[in-house]
């Protein structure tokens, strides 16, 4: 995922200085793709963020900070929490059913580990919103989930189910999940299995072999998971609308709808930058605490 | 009344003809009843599944005009569209009244020349009087309504008449019922409950509404704006803040769903048809309006969306076995002007928007 343990021998050095200039071509089309359509618009973003909002939307141009002081009224502060809080929940619910479904599907044989994986993948073929729909048929009181509970006597009225925070878990793990079992499978499937013999043939039990050497190698994986699961969890803001019933608002709501309904383009501009500024933070994070595992014991 | 103005109107036509043969007419300039149409273009901006699958094709067939139908979600993205460029490239956009007001205020939308829009006169004479744009100088209306409580008696196992059932609802229909989100509509119920105007700019009455909505928060399903009809044919809600015209699509799939103005009453919305001031083919934009206003074509709405339309030939017209199926097609225009039509605030229409924000952030 990050970084490998060749880096440091000569021969790459070497080849490094004489690159060179040679990766920019490479690197351009890359570059200025980023350039125009990330850096630029961020940038604009950041400029909204000190200017008043116009009636109909657009900007005011005089300078002030009420976008940043609105931002620490405790009721956008508290979506802002709440949001991390939901994420974070999504993310080790996904990391806790995740992990044993890589484990066990880059266990299996190449032909069944191929089902495993497309079964995986599958849900991606059907759009998002469809899905999303799909979850509103299970859930609600007339739904199939509560009429099966109540046609097995278990329960007399259908449970509200839908339209609550927990729903919006729900549907938030099952949206994401793939994107935790996938970067966790591959680092899993890499790991080369005369490791884990080494372990063993030197005493180690099964338990101790897996936490000794397959967890800490598999790691990275499980890191970037967590960042994939997190980012987009954080930002939805269309599953809190249909799963949540619009009654628990995340950040990605209060972003749609300062642009949406409230025309305020500045405190809207100013969310989506805090958003940004904390989903960025989770990545360097990510990445540090992966470049740490990976290369802090190989130093000590 | 509405004649004087009709014959001031063509008076105003006839001196804009004049002046529109001295300059030379180029892009968003004057309107000449006499251009070609034919050779304009026409671009027009309209909420989704609003109008006839083949209306542009209609129109083209009928008048030679080149047209193209785009589509909007809301209110806001229009305005949206409209206000961030000079030329947003769109000549007729459908907007609610109150934002043809503020569009107008604001230079944006073309007064319409009535000497291209002979049609005017199928409208019931109220329709040219409403608060948002008296005369109709800048917009005219497509289809109108009310808001109110639509409800499944069978589930909530009475009538409902006060916007209070809905904001402090029975203790067994907690979370059964469902409340509009947008716009002016999520403050209406709990301003006309507390007596006040929905117009109102008062921050003691906005605060009232607010505290009021806040505690109706946790006893509802969900907000819904566009599917609240459903939840009530599942049976998921037994009743719910509606436009009348939605209340419909559930009457459509279970007959015994009614709707209800409350007492303390309701809105009066007007969706409108407006030329922009800077289209380029404004007689083809009026003549677009005119057509829409011909009966025949007009009726489709009533028959079709299941609005009521302020065309009164096209509503006299209307098969009186539609109107028994969806009684609120027969709200009567009395009925209608009962209730406050809701106009722009100004710069204070962001006590609204901030009313709305604070609302619906509340976890």
């Amino acid at each position: 995922m990050t970084s490998t343990p060749h880096q440091t021998t000569p021969g790459v050095r070497a080849n490094r200085v004489r690159r060179g200039l040679a990766p920019v071509p490479f690197l351009a089309p890359g570059m200025l793709f980023l350039i125009v359509f990330m850096a630029i618009p961020v940038g604009l973003l950041a400029f909204y963020t000190f200017f008043k909002r116009g009636r109909f939307g657009g900007l005011v141009f005089e300078f002030t900070f009420d976008n940043w002081i609105k931002l620490l009224e405790p009721l956008y502060l508290g979506v802002i929490v709440q949001s991390i809080g939901m994420a974070l929940v999504v993310t080790l619910l996904a990391l806790a059913i995740g992990y044993p479904m890589a484990y066990a599907i880059a266990g299996l044989s190449p032909k069944w580990r191929t089902i495993a994986l497309i079964a995986v993948v599958l849900p991606f073929w059907t759009n998002f919103l469809v899905r999303t729909y799909a979850w509103i048929l299970l859930l609600n009181n007339a739904g199939w989930l509560n009429q099966a509970l109540q046609g097995l006597g278990l329960t007399d009225e259908p449970i509200s189910m839908l339209y609550t925070p927990q729903a919006i878990v729900v549907g938030l793990l099952y949206m994401y999940l793939p994107l935790m079992v996938l970067p966790l499978y591959a680092s899993l499937q890499q790991l080369d299995p005369s490791l884990r013999e080494a372990a063993t043939n030197l005493g180690a039990n099964p338990w101790r072999a897996f936490r000794t050497v397959t967890l800490p190698l598999s790691l990275p994986g499980a890191l970037t998971g967590c960042v994939f699961v997190f980012v987009p969890a954080m930002s939805n803001f269309v599953i809190p609308e249909l799963i949540g019933g619009g009654k628990t608002v995340m950040v990605g709501n209060l972003v749609r709808d300062q642009f949406f309904e409230a025309r305020d383009w500045p405190f809207g501009a100013t969310l989506a930058l805090l958003l940004t500024i904390i989903l960025v933070l989770v990545i360097v994070l990510q990445s540090a605490v992966s470049r740490r595992v990976t290369e802090g014991p190989r130093r000590g | 009344m509405p004649t004087t103005r009709r014959i001031v109107a063509v008076a105003a036509g006839t001196i804009a003809v004049a002046l529109a043969a001295t300059s030379c007419s180029t892009g968003g300039g004057e309107v000449d009843p006499s251009a070609d149409i034919t050779e304009q273009t026409l671009t027009v901006s309209i909420w989704a599944d609003y109008y006839p699958e083949d209306l542009a094709e209609q129109f083209e067939e009928a008048t030679g005009v080149k047209t193209t139908i785009v589509n909007h979600t809301t209110n806001e993205d229009i305005v949206a569209k409209l206000t961030a460029s000079a030329d947003s490239g769109i000549d007729v956009a459908f907007v609610s009244g109150q934002y043809a007001q503020a569009l107008g205020e604001q230079g944006l939308l073309a007064e319409l020349d009535k000497s291209l829009i002979p049609n005017e006169s199928n409208l019931y004479p109220e329709a040219l009087e409403l608060d948002y744009d008296e005369g109709n100088v800048y917009s005219e209306p497509y289809a109108w309504g009310t808001t109110g409580l639509c409800y499944r008696p069978d589930l909530t196992g009475y009538d409902p008449t006060s916007w209070n059932d809905l904001l402090n609802p029975k203790p067994e229909l907690e979370g059964k019922t469902t409340m509009l989100s947008t716009d002016r509509w999520l403050a209406m119920p709990a301003l006309k409950a507390a007596g006040h105007s929905l117009n109102t700019t008062d921050d003691g009455e906005l605060a009232e509404a607010k505290d009021q909505l806040l505690k109706t928060k946790p006893t509802l399903l969900a907000y819904d704006d566009t599917t609240f009809y459903s939840k009530l044919v599942s049976g998921e809600a037994a009743m719910v803040e509606a436009w009348d015209g939605w209340c419909n699509y559930g009457i459509a799939e279970d007959p015994t769903i009614k709707f209800v103005v409350p007492d303390e009453g309701a809105d009066l919305w007007v969706d409108t048809m407006t030329v922009l001031e800077s289209s380029k083919n404004k007689e083809a934009a009026m003549a677009f309006i005119n057509y829409i206003l011909d009966p025949k074509v007009q009726s489709w709405v009533a028959e079709n969306i299941l609005y009521k339309v302020p065309n009164q030939a096209a509503m006299e017209a209307l098969d009186p076995a539609l109107i028994e199926s969806y009684p609120t097609l027969g709200i009567t225009v009395d009925e209608l002007f009962d209730q406050e039509v809701i106009v722009d605030l100004g710069e204070d229409s962001l006590k609204y928007v901030d009313l709305n924000s604070e609302v619906l952030a509340t976890n």
